[in-house]
């Protein structure tokens, strides 16, 4: 299985609004090896979207089994997904496999409910809550365009921190 | 062969520092790596990584009118290139109680001795004049895991401290 070349910041490309799958046939799901492979190539990614290999189709692949502190669904691959519910913010640490070396702050929405289809076209529907939540919101931005970096936060500071001065 | 310098400028803060200091570097044709700047109280400290700015005497005499002007003063060391040298954090630990002496050193040091490496640190004096209280927050690397720093902060916690540890989990995709 090959494992492709993942485009950095500042490509172009990463800005570019990937658009639905149409066809679920033997060429999608070679592509989705391609890409789990990829992301399992990476240093520790959770997640890994399409367009991030210049593949620009709204397909993304995200594992957060194993993170002991997370509720989560395990291994998904989600086409054509949408989040249709949001509940909650929460402030939590990003890097991006497009983004090598550099993390930081982002609000997320603390819950989503999630729709999306699997590789067969078969419609799926979660509800998800914190870590889970939060790596199907940053790699459905890279499928809008969108990367981490616009939605960074102060790091010194919490979500809703009050400070006092004297 | 680019040689870097690590500046690190202290001072009376006022506005404009930053944007002084700056221009200066980047009007001599220096480049400009990695920056910090704190404050605390009204004083001023900045570290910044340069490099291509000529050797020390070079890089002292191009700071030196902004210097005088602004009042600040310069220490200047030759380092290696270290961009991308950042340890990514694993664990947050706040701390807060009545203001007492010793808070800072009592759990820097149970914590170091439980495997953790300070990355960031920032402690305040808030509350009012005759009751002070104490936060001091912490993110470090975590060497033998948050529950470690936790059982070791453990004692602490009867003589009225509060201590939170938790583990900042870094997505990536
Ligand atoms: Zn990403």
């Amino acid at each position: 299985m090959p494992v492709l070349q993942i485009l950095t910041y500042p490509d172009d490309r990463l800005r570019q609004v990937s658009t639905p799958v149409l066809e679920f046939d033997d060429a999608l799901e070679r592509r989705i090896d391609d890409l789990e492979d990829t992301r399992l190539s990476g240093p520790g990614a959770v997640g890994i979207a399409a367009p991030q290999l210049g593949w620009f189709e709204r397909v993304i692949i995200v594992d957060v089994a194993g993170r002991k502190k997370s509720s989560s669904h395990g291994h998904l691959v989600l086409v054509n997904p949408e989040i249709t519910e949001w509940d909650g913010f929460t402030m939590g640490r990003e890097g991006c496999l497009s983004v090598p070396d550099y993390t930081g702050n982002v609000v997320r929405a603390e819950r989503i409910h999630l729709q999306a289809l699997d590789p067969q076209g078969q419609p799926l529907g979660f509800d998800m809550e914190g870590f889970e939540a939060r790596a199907v919101q940053h790699e459905l931005d890279h499928l809008d365009g969108l990367l981490f970096l616009d939605r960074l936060v102060s790091r010194r500071q919490d979500l809703f921190a009050r400070k006092s001065y004297k | 062969m680019s040689n870097w310098f690590m500046l690190t400028l202290v001072g009376r803060d006022r506005p404009g520092i930053v944007a002084s200091v700056t221009s200066a570097l980047f009007e001599s044709g220096c480049h400009l790596g990695e920056t910090s700047m704190l404050r605390l109280g009204d004083n001023f400290t900045i570290m910044m990584m340069v490099r291509d700015c000529g050797d020390e005497a070079a890089l002292r005499g191009t700071l030196q009118p902004i210097l005088e002007h602004l009042h600040l003063v310069l220490h200047v060391d030759a380092i290696d290139a270290v961009l991308h040298r950042r340890p990514v954090p694993d664990v947050c630990i706040i701390v807060h109680g009545a203001d007492r002496a010793g808070i800072v050193s009592a759990v820097t040091s149970k914590a170091a001795a439980a495997g953790l490496n300070i990355v960031d640190l920032d402690s305040m004096v808030g509350g009012s004049e005759a009751a002070p209280i104490y936060v001091l927050q912490i993110e470090g690397v975590a060497a033998q895991g948050a529950e470690a720093i936790q059982t070791a902060l453990e004692p602490l916690q009867a003589e009225g401290v509060k201590i939170d540890v938790r583990p900042i989990e870094t997505f990536v995709g």
